[in-house]
């Protein structure tokens, strides 16, 4: 059971949030002048990262806020979280 | 009735004054407060317990704990018929009645034991070799193998009890209240951390109440009692007996199960007060100090009733005041179970003989053995047990340096054979926490590898591979005092009492005893009937993973989850390789510690509390109107209000007529409702809808289509332009939180610079319908301020106003087909207007109408229903509706992947209507359309929604069919449960095709 | 290979089993093969035995990690069906049942496929429309399916909640009387004996490093145990596809996450069919040895840990009283989790990939145990001819760029 710690709110349940996926997908800026396999890309393939992934949550039955969060695959220990819009914090394994 | 007395007079944790009757398969017996059902079985006389698995010997009890692997039972009737219950676990109470399992008729004469007779036939993984021929009669053999397989019977009536979750905090959660958990506990209670000292049995101390060691010169009795009466003096410990501490989570996050009525007589078992309760924890710190579980040793028919642990006999006659047999033969292969000899001795049971395996055990214990005149016969093994039912004889021969049989052999006269193979720490929640095990090669067990520690916990004694009580007690105090510094507590110097106890376990290591004659069973698993030849047999076959070993010969995976059966399966395994125990690999336990009950994993939300309905604020409205309700998501909707003597058929088609020919009323309350505000509120809705969005003025309403990425449709609805800058969308209802969910995140993790906010007020405002010819009237009637001439209010527009003298948002929008009017109110005003407009309707043929009519009307309409018409994989070109993407607009959801090549090949399937040749047949939703081409055929499409229409007097049916839109007028066939049904195409619409009525 | 029989049985009886041979060898690598499959599960060795037994193939290495059948074959609940909405699936996976029903004899080692019969309830009419729509497709696609009232699953689960006071009143069925459990170890191991017999070399504990790839050409690959040549290697290896093919430079699209399940206590037969039902979220059957056998959701966040969150229990078994409220004194024995591959259309990746000699079957998310024969034969064939086999063909990747998704999405529920 995650203990997910909301930038807004504090350590809250897992069963408070919902789950988003690799962070950092940003939606090409004009998706018509991408080709089907670049849009493939943006839609349908991530990294599937074994280890740290940058991924985001959303506080829904919290705060509502959607946020970024560092977190481990393998051990699911949380490393950071931040605001979405920010950058990944560096120098995390 | 007279039974056999085991009981000792005096001494024991029981109370002989407080005597307590029940049952074992129908006989009465009689126990004592303080007693399990074993412990008091035992004094009973009762050697005979169960049935095993597979082969239907004769199993007694074998241990006086949790490791129990033989001693099987159910217990209660009816509403509370609990099966696969270990007779160690089960405190007695007035009435309790229990029986034998897995037998028939009867434990003593068992007519499954015949499968005795062909065990030579029935190794492990028979049933991979045969039962193949003829391939037609596997269903024969599964039955019968599936018949005498299984344990207890399952329950068959609802159960009597409830159950409950509880939610709490700790800085720190001590397992288990042996020596070391209570040393823990003390260590830590002074410093104000809020402290769960949580304890399965019903009696704290672990293995202190059993034991005779002293502790600061107290006894372990007194040093227990000494220990909980300076705990309970603080506030901030909470001591939970009857406990078990089941899994261990991520995050520290703990499940454990109190057990809170099982052991009250029932009559005192009040409902409203929950049977168990499942806390959920979150821990600081956790300090496992959950012991250790003596292991058997693998001997010829050492399953034979009398045959038990050491530690299980000391146990009996020291808790629980029972002899366990009048002559017993201990069988060790290390120190620790001398003294079980030496005090069963003491208590009057005549200990015939220890066999010990060691050439020379130390001299000290010779010497005890020799000062209580127990006979010691060194380098021996007892390779062999007599006695089917009851332990009879021991066969005890030497045993050479290559481990073979010496020669000298004697027979031993015994109903009790007491055995030590050394000890197994508790090493489960440790491994669930998913910290790794190492191999101690002196003890001969796996611990807990110090150098993966995975969680925020400590393992401290006997569960750590420290046996000794002062190790127990040492590591207690000292991983208390650590703890408390890591969760941000003073802590004084850890301080604990000295012991007189510092033995060590090192025992010699004889993984399977040699028998003189091949085929005699060594039990590994009791539980599942695997003994040391089927591990051979595995291993030799090729299953040589502990992986593969476990799986093909069910070693471990009983209900006791091989609690005594691990290690010695892993290192027989292992010997048959010429490997190490590290080397063949250690399986991870798997959470529960104990099985757990459904009920208490699901606690309150069963039954009316499983997933709570979502009711409008007009439930009660409908109810009394005699409303038929259907579950859509979490709601209840209205399905249909049948009169007296109507069924749904005639119920659906006369409130469908209402509509058309007066007016009807329907609830459209859970409708999604999103409130839209702020400057980029047109740039949202231009983005989330294929279609454009500029021209939409305050007061007017439009229709719009939303897309996933992929360019199907997601949903759809009606939005208003409420003002300047503010918008009222309305969602399906299966949809309302998704499509809520779904902007916000586009909002703020993609748009978060745009200016605008979404609030979700689906339950805020209750949406009432009125639709038909009489609508408009019915309005006027019911008393509005709102001029409802067309040029005043036409349709797709809004208004703002009272209705019924209720302040009212009234849309002018339509979902079937009628002139209508969707009139939102505050939610708790919606009963008043409803039955006002009731009232008002009362000559204007007013009915309230339901889901089912709705669905007809808007298909005659040729309105999708998204669910129906779509399902995911269906764009808006699919169904017509290219007017509802706008395909000027530089960007919205969706918009790219509509050019992709699958989405614009043609042959899609379109959305057509169709009607049957045979007008009265309705076709079943979901039908096939076939396409027959060169003796093949195959689905070239399916219909999506079908009814019998009232206003047609015919069937209707919408279908997506290939290329569709090109082919109306076409003749299709569909084969329908073995007929043949032919219909024609054509639009989809079917009512009002100019839009008249809707425009009056 | 030594036969398995009553009388073989019987025979070995006489001398205490102690003359069984092993299931299969425990070769040591050669250096080079013709076909090396990555991934000792169910679909590997199935593929192995197929290239072997139909396409003559004489090299052949199955390479595992750990132990054959240690990954999600021996972590699933075992459902056997071919009751799919989209005529792609229903072929692949009917035809996939059809080698299931010769299964035992073909390898003349039991799998125990037992054809108690699939049911998909409804609580509803929109449901019930949802459920016959998948009917008449099946029942186009030449699969047969049966519609049950409530009179007729009065019979069929005797002790289910079926009155009209449950949460979701049941109001209707389907069945699949061909569906049906598999003892899912026994499949892996029926297969790697009868692969080892025609010759197949079954590696254990082996784990790929790398993927040779020279021009854009599969070579072979880096093992623990050394490198091994081939021109063809199938990528078997659910959980780790992604994994994988990233050693050559492809990336997949899909994630991996935690599916889990648990058994109860083993109890005398009290279920003879299996249930699932999207709507509460249940998935059970019976196994032989008595235990129910429960499905739940997967976990929904990327993880490689077989651990799942408690939640996930309290939920099932909610859904599992809310069909059966007799079962609430029933006590759950094990629960564990296994990492599945979710595609974005719920359906599998299988074919051939931009690296030559390099093919993919992985992306099964939480239905693959039931494709285990039919994806090992189709697979075979393909990876033989070089060419995807027609039933595999609409699984390509190429579908992500074209759009031609084959979406289970709302006739899967819960697997």
């Amino acid at each position: 059971m995650l203990l997910i710690n909301c930038p807004f709110c504090g350590a809250r349940e897992e069963h408070e949030f919902h789950y988003g996926g690799q962070a950092h997908i940003t939606r090409p800026a004009d998706p018509e002048q991408v080709d089907d396999k670049a849009w493939a890309d943006y839609l349908y393939y991530r990294k599937n990262t074994l280890g740290l992934q940058a991924e985001r949550w959303q506080h829904s039955f919290g705060c509502g806020q959607w946020f970024n969060a560092l977190r481990c695959s393998q051990t699911h220990q949380f490393k950071a979280v931040y605001k979405m819009g920010d950058d990944a914090p560096e120098g995390l394994s | 009735m007279s039974h056999a007395n085991n009981r000792l007079t005096q001494g024991g944790l029981i109370d002989r004054q407080q005597t307590i009757n029940f049952s074992f398969n129908d006989k009465p017996y009689t126990g004592v407060a303080g007693d399990t059902l074993a412990s008091a079985l035992m004094a009973n006389g009762v050697d005979l317990i169960g049935r095993s698995f597979k082969l239907h010997r004769p199993r007694g009890i074998m241990s006086a704990g949790v490791e129990e692997c033989s001693a099987y039972v159910q217990v209660g009737n009816g509403a509370r018929h609990t099966t696969n219950v270990s007779a160690t676990q089960i405190e007695i109470y007035e009435g309790l009645n229990s029986r034998s399992i897995h037998c028939w008729p009867s434990v003593e004469h068992d007519v499954g034991a015949m499968v005795g007779a062909f065990s030579r036939l029935l190794p492990s993984g028979f049933y991979y070799k045969t039962f193949m021929w003829p391939a037609k009669f596997w269903n024969i053999y599964e039955h019968a193998i599936r018949g005498s397989a299984g344990l207890g019977k399952a329950p068959e009536v609802e159960d009597a009890d409830t159950y409950e979750y509880r939610y709490d905090h700790f800085d720190l959660v001590i397992v288990g209240s042996g020596p070391a958990g209570l040393m823990a506990a003390r260590q830590a209670a002074p410093s104000g951390a809020r402290i769960l000292l949580v304890e399965q049995d019903f009696k704290f101390g672990g293995s202190l109440l059993a034991d005779t060691a002293k502790i600061d010169g107290q006894t372990p009795l007194q040093w227990v009692e000494q220990s909980l009466t300076e705990l309970q003096q603080f506030a901030n410990v909470t001591l939970l007996p009857r406990t078990t501490l089941t899994g261990y989570y991520d995050g520290n996050f703990l499940t454990a199960l109190e057990r809170v009525t099982d052991h009250l007589a029932e009559n005192v078992r009040r409902r409203g007060i929950a049977r168990e309760r499942l806390w959920k924890i979150r821990a600081k710190q956790v300090i496992l100090a959950t012991g250790s579980i003596e292991r058997p040793l693998v001997f010829g028919n050492n399953d034979r009733p009398g045959v038990m642990l050491a530690s299980g006999a000391r146990s009996y006659i020291n808790r629980f005041g029972v002899k366990p047999g009048q002559k017993a033969v201990l069988f060790t292969n290390n120190d620790t179970a001398y003294q079980s000899a030496i005090e069963l001795q003491q208590k009057g049971v005549t200990v015939a003989a220890i066999v010990d395996v060691r050439q020379a055990p130390p001299k000290a214990l010779r010497q005890q053995a020799s000062n209580h005149n127990i006979p010691l016969i060194s380098g021996s093994v007892v390779h062999n047990v007599l006695g089917k039912k009851r332990v009879t004889a021991v066969e005890v021969a030497g045993l050479s340096a290559q481990n073979t049989l010496t020669s000298e052999q004697q027979q031993i006269q015994c109903d009790l054979v007491i055995q030590s193979g050394g000890w197994t720490p508790t090493v489960h929640l440790f491994s669930q926490a998913g910290g790794k095990l190492l191999y101690d090669e002196a003890q001969l067990c796996l611990r807990p590898d110090p150098a993966s520690i995975p969680q925020e916990l400590q393992s401290v004694g006997a569960c750590n591979g420290h046996f000794s009580l002062t190790d127990a007690l040492r590591e207690g105090a000292e991983a208390a005092h650590q703890a408390l510094l890591e969760a941000g507590f003073q802590s004084t110097q850890a301080n604990w009492p000295e012991a007189d106890e510092s033995s060590s376990c090192i025992p010699q290591a004889l993984w399977r005893v040699p028998v003189r004659k091949q085929g005699t069973k060594r039990f590994v698993d009791l539980h599942n009937d695997v003994s040391s030849s089927d591990v051979e047999l595995a291993n030799r076959e090729g299953y040589r993973s502990v992986e593969h070993l476990k799986r093909y010969t069910a070693t471990g995976m009983g209900p006791d989850q091989g609690r005594t059966s691990n290690i010695n399966a892993l290192a027989i395994l292992a010997e048959e390789q010429n490997s190490t125990i590290p080397a063949v690999g250690t399986t991870r336990f798997r959470p529960p510690y104990t099985p757990l009950s459904f009920g208490a994993v699901a606690g309150r939300q069963v039954g009316e509390f499983f997933q709570v309905r979502r009711k409008t604020s007009l439930y009660e409205t409908h109810q009394q109107a005699g409303a038929v309700f259907e579950p859509a998501g979490l709601w209840l909707r209205p399905d249909y209000y049948p009169l007296a003597g109507e069924n749904r058929e005639q119920a659906v088609l006369r409130e469908c007529r209402a509509v058309r020919q007066g007016v009807g009323i329907f609830d459209g309350s859970s409708l999604g409702k999103l409130d839209i505000q702020g400057p980029d509120s047109l740039k949202l809705l231009n983005m989330l809808y294929a279609n454009g969005w500029n021209t939409l003025k305050p007061g007017a309403c439009r229709y719009g289509v939303m897309l996933k990425e992929d360019g199907f449709i997601f949903d759809d609805g009606v939005t208003a332009c409420l003002g300047e800058n503010h918008y009222h969308m309305t969602t399906t209802t299966g949809n309302a939180e998704t499509v809520y969910s779904w902007v916000e995140e586009w909002l703020q993790c993609e748009w978060s610079d745009w200016d605008v906010y979404v609030t979700p007020v689906t339950t805020q405002w209750a949406a009432v319908s009125i639709a038909g010819p009489n609508a408009r009237e019915l309005l006027q009637q019911v008393g509005t301020d709102i001029d409802l001439s067309t040029e005043a209010f036409a349709h797709m527009q809004f208004r703002e106003g009272t209705v019924a003298e209720i302040p009212a948002r009234v849309f002018r929008i339509s979902f079937t087909g009628e002139h209508s009017y969707e009139i939102n109110v505050p939610s708790s005003y919606a009963p008043a207007l409803w039955n006002a407009l009731i009232k008002a309707g009362a000559n204007l043929g007013i009915q309230p109408f339901g889901l089912e009519a709705i669905h007809r009307l808007r298909a005659e309409k040729g309105y999708i229903a998204v669910g129906l018409e779509t399902d995911g994989t269906v764009t808006p070109f699919d169904l017509g509706m290219s007017w509802a993407v706008g395909k000027k607009k530089a960007d919205f959801l969706g918009k790219r992947a509509l050019s992709l090549p699958e989405l614009t090949r043609s042959g899609r399937r379109q959305l057509v209507g169709l009607l049957t040749d045979e007008p009265a047949y309705v076709i079943p939703e979901g039908a096939q359309i076939r396409l027959e081409s060169a003796g093949q055929t195959r689905s070239q499409g399916h219909v999506s929604s079908s009814y019998m229409s009232a206003t047609l007097g015919r069937s209707m049916a919408m279908a997506l069919l290939e290329n569709g839109l090109e082919r109306l007028g076409e003749k299709v066939t569909l084969h329908i449960d073995g007929k043949t049904v032919t219909a024609q195409v054509t639009k989809p619409l079917f009512y009002d095709e100019d839009g008249g009525l809707l425009n009056a | 290979m030594q036969k398995y029989s009553f009388f073989k049985l019987l025979q070995h009886s006489l001398s205490h089993h102690k003359n069984w041979q092993a299931a299969w060898r425990n070769p040591a690598p050669a250096r080079e093969y013709d076909i090396v499959i990555v991934g000792g599960g169910g679909h590997g060795l199935a593929a192995a035995y197929y290239l072997a037994k139909k396409h003559g193939v004489k090299r052949i290495a199955v390479i595992e990690k750990g132990w054959l059948g240690g990954g999600n074959t021996g972590r699933n609940t075992t459902v056997i069906r071919s009751n799919y909405l989209r005529d792609d699936s229903a072929r692949l996976y009917e035809h996939s049942l059809q080698l299931w029903e010769g299964l035992s004899q073909e390898l003349n080692y039991n799998v125990m496929f037992s054809q108690r019969g699939l049911l998909n309830l409804a609580h509803s009419h929109h449901e019930m429309s949802t459920l016959l729509q998948r009917h008449y497709a099946m029942i186009e696609n030449g699969i047969e399916s049966e519609i049950l009232n409530m009179q007729q699953l009065k019979k069929w689960l005797p002790n289910a909640n079926l009155t009209s006071s449950a949460r979701y009143p049941i109001t209707g069925a389907i069945v699949q009387r061909r569906g049906g459990t598999a003892r899912h170890d026994a499949v892996a191991w029926g297969y790697a004996r009868g692969a080892d017999a025609l010759g197949v070399d079954i590696i254990q504990q082996c784990e790929v490093q790398d993927l040779i790839v020279t021009n854009n050409a599969i070579k072979g690959v880096e093992t623990t145990k050394g490198t091994i040549k081939a021109d063809k290697v199938l990528l078997c290896a659910a959980g780790h596809s992604g994994h994988l093919t990233k050693m050559a430079g492809l990336e997949l699209p899909m994630v991996s996450v935690p599916l889990q399940a648990m058994v109860s206590e083993p109890m005398k037969p009290c279920m003879n069919t299996i249930i699932n039902d999207s709507t509460v979220h249940a998935y059970i059957s019976q196994s032989d040895k008595g235990e129910l056998v429960i499905g739940a959701s997967n976990d929904p966040y990327l993880s490689y840990s077989q651990r799942g969150s408690w939640q996930v229990n309290e939920e099932t078994l909610q859904a599992i009283l809310e069909l059966y409220p007799v079962f609430s004194r029933v006590k759950m024995m094990r629960h564990w989790a296994g990492i599945v591959d979710i595609t974005p259309d719920r359906s599998p990746l299988m074919g051939l990939t931009d690296v030559k000699g390099l093919y993919l079957d992985g992306g099964w998310g939480t239905g693959g145990f039931k494709a285990t024969p039919g994806a090992g034969d189709l697979m075979a064939d393909t990876v033989a001819n070089d060419k995807a086999h027609p039933l595999v063909k609409p699984f390509g990747l190429d579908r992500f760029t074209s759009g031609r998704l084959v979406d289970e999405g709302a006739a899967s529920g819960v697997h």
